[in-house]
């Protein structure tokens, strides 16, 4: 499951997991913390400054039953979007 | 197969430290159960006296050909990153008793994220069938 960019810019009610500054496997460490944080349905955002984040964050989804959304790309990091499904 | 990773952790120079610290929290970071055995200057380097200072880089780091600074030892978050992988997943830490024997130390002497001394055939029969790396 992917979303488009406009579809991502459009979620406001995400829980942002901040990442930035942090090298693998940090932000992948902060992300499964961070989603045992949120109910299941809920959306996380996670910002990375780790250029191997997006591709973690997606495998890892797949691994353990999230969905992955996409990423959008801001000012020097980018942000991660994850469904809880479970 | 089993998807359990066990890393036979024997060095103990903040580089490999921070290297086996990263293949244990992805591992853990996927649900996959991660068995480490600590041996030798690892066991050491876990010992709660060492365990916050720095522990210095393996011997790639000092040659000539090393073209790249490496960040301050102490900079390398090798602990921290086994206490969080350890905290969100299922990990166990042993101390090889064979090791502690050698070494002269004592088990009360480690810090509290290390389980408690296993011999190698407790070791090798939870790494059975899984993946095995030596670092």
């Amino acid at each position: 499951m992917t979303a488009t960019a406009a579809e991502l810019e459009a979620i406001t009610e995400a829980a942002v997991i901040d990442a930035r500054g942090t090298a693998c496997p940090g932000p992948l460490l902060e992300a499964k913390k961070g989603m045992t944080g949120v109910p299941v349905g809920s959306t996380i955002e996670i910002w990375s400054t780790d250029p191997g984040t997006k591709n973690d964050i997606s495998a890892w989804s797949g691994k353990v039953g999230h969905d992955f959304l996409g990423v959008l790309e801001a000012d020097g990091y980018e942000r991660v979007f994850v469904i809880r499904r479970k | 197969m089993s998807d359990t990773l066990s890393i036979v952790l024997f060095s103990g120079t903040a580089d490999k430290l921070h290297a086996a610290a990263t293949l244990a929290a992805g591992a853990a970071a996927l649900d996959r159960p991660v068995n480490i055995l600590l041996q030798y200057w690892a066991l050491d380097a876990f010992r709660t006296a060492r365990i916050e200072e720095g522990q210095g880089l393996a011997w790639d780091a000092m040659t000539d050909g090393t073209s790249r600074p490496v960040k301050g030892t102490r900079a390398i978050a090798w602990l921290d990153t086994f206490r969080m992988a350890k905290e969100l997943g299922s990990m166990t830490i042993n101390a090889c008793s064979g090791s502690l024997d050698v070494l002269g130390i004592e088990p009360s002497e480690l810090d509290p994220i290390v389980d408690e001394p296993g011999g190698i055939a407790t070791f090798l029969l939870a790494a059975e069938g899984g993946q095995l790396v030596f670092i």
